[in-house]
């Protein structure tokens, strides 16, 4: 009698944790389920950090808010798997994600073997050096000789090497485990030059005992192009993550924020505009969306200048746009028109 | 020791302990020499110069700790992403363990205790309605619980569990059953044989992948039941040692007593076995919690895990150490309170049997 009344229990207790994940498309099971399931990294400053009231802030978060806007109308409805850098590739895999944008660098094997797509570039990054204000340099160029903390073992080590070597540049390595123990080296004066990604470099300035007296340089000596990505097989939900990205970088071409999205859809006159917005017809319908897709991207998380301003460009961080500004600005961000 | 009273016997206190030998008086001087050298700045960092009120970074302009970075983040600190409206039952499903437990810990109050037995049996099924939700209460997905939180959660559901397990696995391990020992003794040689990290890996990385797709298993669940293997592993072979320590005679009575063998284990065995291994078992216990840490590197956010995930928050980077002093205290205070039960139980069968001595 015990017996099958525990063999009953148990059975109902894994009933209960043994959902059923995947239907056959990303897109219906999401539908489904109401919520986006969106893997980020477990910290990291500017992409994803937990705000200490319990949620999730960061460029990774809100573009993960920016899909659930643009499938589920709400950019709230989102369910965030925090991955370390090992187990992210499984979570998207088996299903436990629908979408990773855990800042993971697009390079040709992650691209072509594991099974993923990459949807775009959400932010350029590369490596970069970090020096102390009063040593008067400019360049990376004047660091020949000079000695350099980075962190061991990593690629920046060997970036580092590649790029010295190329040029007949000498330097001495001073290499630590942690990302801690190299600001902490640098901080102490053990060396000339900081390096590591310059997006971590903005960070651990922060962590110093007077960041004003660092300048970062402005060459990147690798490229790290950081984007959102997606399981292959399924093209439909690739294309709807893929064209959420180009909605954020076009609707800051077209002057559309946040704030004045609301009107625009009533009064603007420019066509891409009102094609964007589904001011006649519905810009969504090829995606299997709504017509208001774009419209609650904008309006519930912004447009890509505001991602970059709210998460990595104002205070403390502080990074410059650099690359991931406009084209037209400059930068590499660019998006198809839409028509 | 007792304190002297006049400044005479206070020198010649010193002189006796501290300064009976110049290789002492040497020792002595570097002793407090050291004291010198690393108590003050760290009272002046810990408590003078530190901040304690405020909000944001801008508060801290001490030299010291800056306090206000815990402060502002203690309830992530403590809950982790769990939904602020529904931290109550977080709270409550921690003061219903008290209930039953309380009880069993202090000795007046030990007079029901089937009652208070049978309720802590219930209690796994009624804590997970409340944390997890369902039957009127709205779901928590458990990739939402983090923090201190977590931490007692699966340090208590893996203590739970290895007590039970690890106590059949030692008696199996001790079975003239040819395949009971063979089995029991293959588990536990496995289980403590990998690292924890690796169980937690395997059951993190691989297991999906194992799984046919569309199956997926709770992330908590599977690092909970790895912890619960390994644990009972583990405590296994401290009940072993137990079981080993009764001496051949009790065996011998319990058996010419016509008892069948679970009565004998039951009744004369495993109690006397597990009164035997209480330190151990509760080392068994203080390693699970120190242990639970590991589960970080799985994404799974327990007290550490979020005082390290808060940290990158850019708006305040820069207080590691806070973060980790406060971790470090949390965790201290949990074990040292558990080595502290430890030493109560331990001292309890002692008394019980000077009793029946007195008795009789």
């Amino acid at each position: 009698m015990r017996v099958r009344l525990f063999a009953l229990l148990l059975l109902l207790s894994c009933g209960a944790v043994v959902g059923l994940a995947q239907a056959a498309s990303t897109l219906e099971a999401v539908k489904q389920r109401g919520h986006l399931r969106c893997g980020v990294s477990q910290g990291l400053p500017g992409f994803s950090t937990p705000d200490g009231s319990g949620g999730w802030t960061g460029l990774d978060v809100d573009f993960c808010r920016a899909v659930a806007a643009a499938v589920l109308g709400d950019a709230d409805k989102v369910r965030f798997a925090a991955l370390s850098a090992k187990e992210r590739f499984t979570a998207l895999q088996s299903g436990e994600v629908d979408l990773l944008a855990r800042n993971t660098t697009w390079t040709l094997s992650r691209d072509a073997e594991l099974g993923f797509h990459f949807v775009g570039v959400l932010f350029y990054d590369g490596q970069g050096f970090m020096v102390p204000k009063e040593l008067g340099v400019t360049s990376v160029a004047e660091l020949d000789g000079a000695t350099i903390c980075s962190n061991a073992g990593t690629t920046t080590e060997l970036n580092l090497a590649d790029w010295f070597r190329a040029r007949g540049m000498d330097y001495q390595p001073v290499v630590f485990e942690k990302s801690d123990e190299v600001a902490a080296a640098y901080d102490a004066g053990r060396c000339d030059a900081y390096t590591t990604d310059r997006a971590s470099l903005y960070a651990q300035r922060n962590k110093l005992k007077n960041p004003d007296a660092h300048v970062i340089l402005p060459e990147l000596i690798s490229k790290e192009p950081l984007g959102p990505l997606v399981r292959r097989g399924d093209d439909q939900w690739f294309s709807i993550v893929k064209w959420t990205l180009y909605v954020l970088i076009g609707a800051e071409e077209l002057g559309l924020t946040s704030a004045n999205v609301e009107e625009q859809r009533q009064r603007s006159r420019h066509p891409e505009v009102q094609r964007l917005l589904s001011v006649n017809g519905n810009s969504g319908q090829g995606l299997g969306l709504g017509p208001d897709w774009a419209y609650n991207i904008i309006r519930q998380v912004g447009n890509y200048g505001e991602l970059y301003q709210r998460n990595l460009g104002r205070a403390p961080l502080g990074i410059e746009r650099g690359l991931n500004a406009l084209y037209t600005d400059g930068g590499l961000m660019y998006a198809p028109p839409f028509r | 020791m007792r304190v002297p009273e006049r400044t005479a016997a206070v020198l010649a206190w010193a002189r006796r302990n501290l300064f009976s030998s110049p290789l002492n008086a040497l020792l002595t001087l570097l002793g407090l020499w050291l004291l010198w050298l690393v108590v003050p700045p760290l009272l002046q960092w810990l408590w003078l110069q530190a901040d304690f009120v405020g909000s944001s970074r801008e508060d801290c302009r001490g030299d010291g700790a800056c306090w206000v970075f815990v402060r502002v983040h203690l309830d992530q600190f403590l809950y982790g992403f769990y939904p602020p409206a529904e931290r109550w039952r977080v709270n409550l499903g921690i003061a219903l363990l008290l209930v039953p437990a309380l009880p069993l810990l202090i000795p007046p109050l030990r007079r029901f205790r089937r009652v208070w037995l049978l309720a802590l049996l219930a209690y796994p099924p009624v804590a997970w309605w409340l944390f997890h939700g369902g039957l009127g209460l709205s779901v928590v997905d458990t990739g939402l619980w983090g923090g201190l939180f977590l931490t007692l959660v699966i340090a208590a559901t893996g203590m739970a569990a290895a007590l039970p397990l690890g106590l059949l696995l030692a008696l199996g391990r001790r079975s003239r059953l040819p395949v009971v020992r063979a089995t029991a003794t293959v588990f536990i040689e496995f289980w403590r044989g990998v690292p924890l990290i690796t169980v937690l890996f395997m059951a993190s990385v691989m297991l999906p992948l194992f799984l046919p797709s569309g199956l997926s298993l709770d992330k908590l669940l599977r690092a909970l039941i790895g912890v619960a293997l390994f644990a009972g592993a583990y405590m296994a072979e401290v009940i072993r040692g137990g079981l080993q320590g009764v001496p051949a005679g009790q065996y011998e009575a319990a058996q010419a007593l016509g008892l069948s063998y679970w009565q004998q284990m039951r009744l004369v065995i495993v109690p006397q076995a597990l009164r035997m291994v209480v330190p151990g078992i509760v080392n068994v216990f203080i390693a699970l919690f120190k242990e639970t840490s590991l589960v970080l590197i799985i994404g799974l956010f327990d007290l550490l895990g979020v005082v390290q995930a808060a940290v990158t928050n850019p708006d305040w980077l820069g207080f590691v150490l806070e973060g980790y002093v406060f971790a470090a205290a949390v965790f201290w205070a949990f074990c040292y309170g558990m080595s502290r039960i430890s030493r109560r139980l331990e001292r309890r069968p002692d008394m019980k049997a000077q009793e029946q001595q007195e008795m009789a």
